[in-house]
């Protein structure tokens, strides 16, 4: 009942509705064919279901465990072991560039991989998550020397990437960052070693011995750097330092001081990270730390996106199959005896919801990631410059509503359980306290909404947005003229009707009412990506009817269910522009 | 040293099969994977060629359809290259053409140092494939075989049996099969699922071999009728009345297990 099966039919499908056979035409991609990215997602597949997701539970209840004396952590040995199968194989390298030993596939394909480990194990998925952050972030700041030194063991898997940028008072604010970083020895101005000292909060995997090293990637300020976000450099700091050939050598300055105990991901260590003169260099330019940060945000933010869709087609197989299982009460097609609960329409309709829930939210980030990988590589500037406005407007959409709706899903697979899963031992609870970060972390999905309004939709006026909705009035058309998705198609009409009426107002009013704006900018943000996802459900069914698809009932089923069941009940103008003033009103 | 590995492509056990009611045999037209059963013989020629410090594995199978996922599974695991007999015209072989059809196939690779196959299919059962291979080829042939070792043209096996194992020893080039379980086979890597694209796979035809008839017309046997399997019967439920485990010590001893 705890088992996981990757979805392969289900992820093929959203690949190709959002657009994987025209990426794989680019010459970025060339010799990838749908053959080779279908036996590259079942041989992971495998690895997912047989070796990774057994890991999940025994991991939840081990946890993380620090020897204070050493500032070693532990986790349980599967867990150490499904992260050994996974660097063997290799699988790290999937999207890397192909000059430091990666596959060079589609980030698009990456995602659908790491779908799949965040299903098998959403905790120790995070680890090859902030590897990956790290790998994007050398590849694209670090100098030759550094590149050479670091990506090729990151890729293969030898070594594990952090993230260091939160302190006790710089969270979402990190111009408040304090760690220093002091130039060692000689002319500060042509220093290539620098002393690190500071703290860290919530680093990600901050320690562990899984690997031979762990790369720290540290936010810090030089001596006499200006104040705020625009005085922060970017700092390299190996958990062991490297002699010039890159040989481990000593310890470097930086312990794990003590591990946050958490509501949920328990086998993923969240570090408190003490930096005592540790050595770093720098990477990108002097004060460009922020800068170099930024180029990540977008792709770690999918990444989280794409958490929502691991734990809730995980919560949705375990809940599938409890259903499946536990008998009470007697439907109407049962005659003697109990019925499986599965057999009762408002437990039908939970699963339902869920599954729709889980494909709509998978449709969403993939579509994010698909923009990612046709602004990377188009050959064409003016479309990688769309995509690149596209995939910027779809990041906040694609963090904030799936990993909502994954906590949604995560509950009611616990509503399904009964009171079952109010219990751990059956292992649904696990899921919704491990679903609960996601909306939380990688930029609040409050914080993805006042992006969403203010950068992704004032800043341009609305121009990525209209974009969006125009290509949806094609899905509409298309719809309309297949009789089974008609209906479906009106719904989705009338909700782009008012997606463009709350564009309009946001454009209008957010120069001189900012305020009034963000206090709906949560309701509209819901608004457009349930609207997006609906209509990438709807083109989905249409693939599928027009393919003759022995699935196309269930997959009309499917985009019926969302669009009468969410699409008509979309929040309304009046809840998006109710204003800042009726908030404190209403406040004692 | 060369090892030829036997192995089939079978639908997936995880998915409900279906019998094809005019022929009474399973229906293998939809997508095949790569047999369990086989993995353990293809991890097994993997080590041994390592071991041995030199030389390649290859595989031979045999289709109706077209179909080479399977054997693509296989030659990611790090096999070297494969054949696949391939014909409408093998529908419906029995045991024995299956075994004719892979010999000639081990032939066409110019035959190798060990043959290894699995003591049985997990969609056909038979458990004679194997041997008749061996009797074939006229090579000396070992089932159950459960620990391999090579010492220069000299093999040495552990068997198992009921009651534990026997030592045996035979001399190369021979057949073995090997029973599930005996070593963990190892997990397509991303790298060897990627060099596989690109490794040989020859298709042939069985008439390609030399081999007809086939199929149908070259079977010894014919399925008469299938029937339902027997549902299980339902337990014996015993109240515990504080010497229930004189019962289940009475029940054990009765089926000689204590």
């Amino acid at each position: 009942m705890d088992s996981y099966v990757a979805p392969l039919d289900d992820i093929i499908s959203a690949l190709r509705t959002v657009g994987l056979d025209e990426i794989l035409t680019l010459p970025a991609f060339e010799g990838i064919d749908r053959a080779t990215v279908a036996d590259v997602l079942g041989g992971f597949a495998k690895l997912a279901g047989e070796v990774i997701a057994p890991s999940d539970r025994i991991g939840d209840a081990v946890g993380a465990m620090l020897d204070t004396t050493t500032g070693d952590v532990t986790v349980a040995p599967e867990i150490a072991t499904a992260y050994a199968r996974y660097s063997e194989g290799g699988w790290t390298a999937l999207s890397a560039s192909a000059e430091f030993g990666g596959g060079g596939f589609p980030g698009l394909v990456a995602a659908a991989n790491r779908e799949m480990f965040g299903s098998a194990n959403l905790a120790l998925s995070l680890n090859p998550v902030l590897t990956q952050s790290a790998i994007e972030l050398l590849e694209r700041w670090a100098d030759e020397r550094q590149r050479s030194v670091f990506l090729a063991r990151l890729i293969d898997g030898t070594w594990t990437g952090t993230m260091n940028l939160t302190e006790p008072d710089a969270g979402s604010d990190l111009g408040a960052v304090r760690t220093t970083a002091t130039p060692i020895g000689g002319d500060p101005a042509n220093a290539t070693r620098y002393a690190i000292t500071g703290t860290k909060i919530f680093i990600t995997w901050g320690e562990h011995s899984m690997t031979e090293n762990i790369i720290h990637l540290v936010l810090a300020r030089l001596p006499g750097a200006p104040e705020g976000t625009r005085g922060i450099s970017l700092f390299i700091v190996p958990k062991f330092n490297l002699d010039d050939a890159g040989a481990l050598l000593e310890r470097n300055g930086v312990h794990c001081l003590a591990l946050e105990h958490k509501l949920g991901i328990h086998a993923s260590p969240t570090c408190v990270l003490q930096f005592t003169d540790a050595i770093g260099e720098l990477v990108g330019s002097v004060n460009g730390g922020m800068e170099a940060m930024f180029s990540m945000m977008n792709p770690a933010r999918l990444a989280i996106g794409l958490q929502g869709v691991s734990v809730g087609e995980r919560a949705l197989q375990q809940s599938s199959a409890f259903a499946h299982e536990r008998r009470q009460g007697r439907s109407k097609d049962t005659t003697s005896g109990a019925s499986l609960i599965a057999e009762h329409p408002d437990v039908k309709r939970m699963l339902l919801d869920m599954a729709v829930t889980v494909d709509a939210s998978r449709l969403l980030v993939y579509l994010a990631v698909a923009a990612a990988d046709v602004a990377n590589n188009h050959p064409d500037a003016e479309e990688r410059a769309r995509s690149q406005r596209r995939m910027e407007l779809l990041t906040p959409l694609a963090k904030a509503w799936p990993t909502d709706e994954g906590v949604r899903v995560a509950s009611l697979g616990v509503q399904i359980h009964g009171g079952m899963g109010f219990i751990e031992e059956t292992g649904i609870a696990q899921r919704y306290r491990d679903a609960r970060i996601t909306p939380i972390y990688e930029g609040t999905n409050g914080i993805q909404a006042i992006d969403l309004v203010g950068r992704k939709i004032a800043r341009d006026n609305g121009l990525a947005v209209n974009e969006l909705l125009d290509e949806i009035s094609v899905t509409i058309e298309r719809a309309d003229g297949i009789a089974e998705l008609s209906n479906a198609a009106k719904s989705l009409s009338e909700a782009v009707h008012q997606c463009r009426a709350a564009v309009t107002w946001i454009v209008e009013q957010f120069a001189n009412s900012a305020d009034a704006v963000l206090a709906g900018a949560t309701v509209f943000l819901d608004l457009v990506a349930t609207t997006v996802a609906g209509s990438l459900l709807i083109k989905q069914a249409a693939d599928h009817v027009e393919d003759g698809s022995p699935d196309a009932t269930m997959r009309v089923a499917r985009a019926e269910f969302f669009a009468f069941d969410r699409l008509t009940r979309l929040p309304s103008l009046q809840s998006i522009t109710l204003g800042n003033e009726l908030l404190t009103a209403g406040l004692r | 040293m060369n090892v030829i590995v036997c192995v089939k492509q079978i639908p997936d056990p995880a998915l409900p099969g279906a019998l094809d009611s005019s022929s009474n045999t399973l229906k293998r037209d939809g997508k095949l994977i790569l047999d369990e059963s086989d993995s353990y013989g293809v991890e097994m020629a993997l080590q041994l060629v390592t071991a041995a410090g030199g030389g390649e594995v290859s595989l031979v199978s045999m289709a109706p359809n077209g179909e080479v996922s399977g054997l693509r599974t296989a030659l990611a695991m790090g096999a070297a290259k494969a054949i696949l007999v391939s014909d409408p015209a093998l529908k419906g072989s029995d045991a024995l053409t299956t075994a004719k059809v892979l010999a000639a196939a081990v032939q066409r690779l110019g035959g190798a140092d060990l043959i290894i196959g699995a003591t049985e299919s997990s969609d056909g059962y038979t458990g004679t494939v194997p041997e008749q291979i061996a009797e074939i080829l006229g090579l000396p042939s070992v089932t159950f075989a459960k620990k391999v070792t090579i010492d220069g043209s000299t093999m040495h096996i552990e068997r198992q049996t009921e009651q534990g194992y026997d030592e045996v020893t035979s001399p190369l080039p021979a057949l073995i099969s090997v029973t599930a379980g005996v070593v963990e086979p190892r997990y397509p890597s991303f790298k060897g699922i990627m060099a596989a694209k690109s490794k040989p796979l020859e298709t042939v035809t069985a008439a390609d071999l030399g081999i007809t008839p086939v199929g149908w017309d070259g079977a010894g046997q014919t399925i008469v009728n299938v029937s339902q399997a027997e549902a299980r019967k339902a337990g014996e439920v015993i109240e515990d009345d504080g010497e229930t485990f004189t019962k289940v010590v009475s029940y054990l001893e009765n089926l000689k297990l204590i």
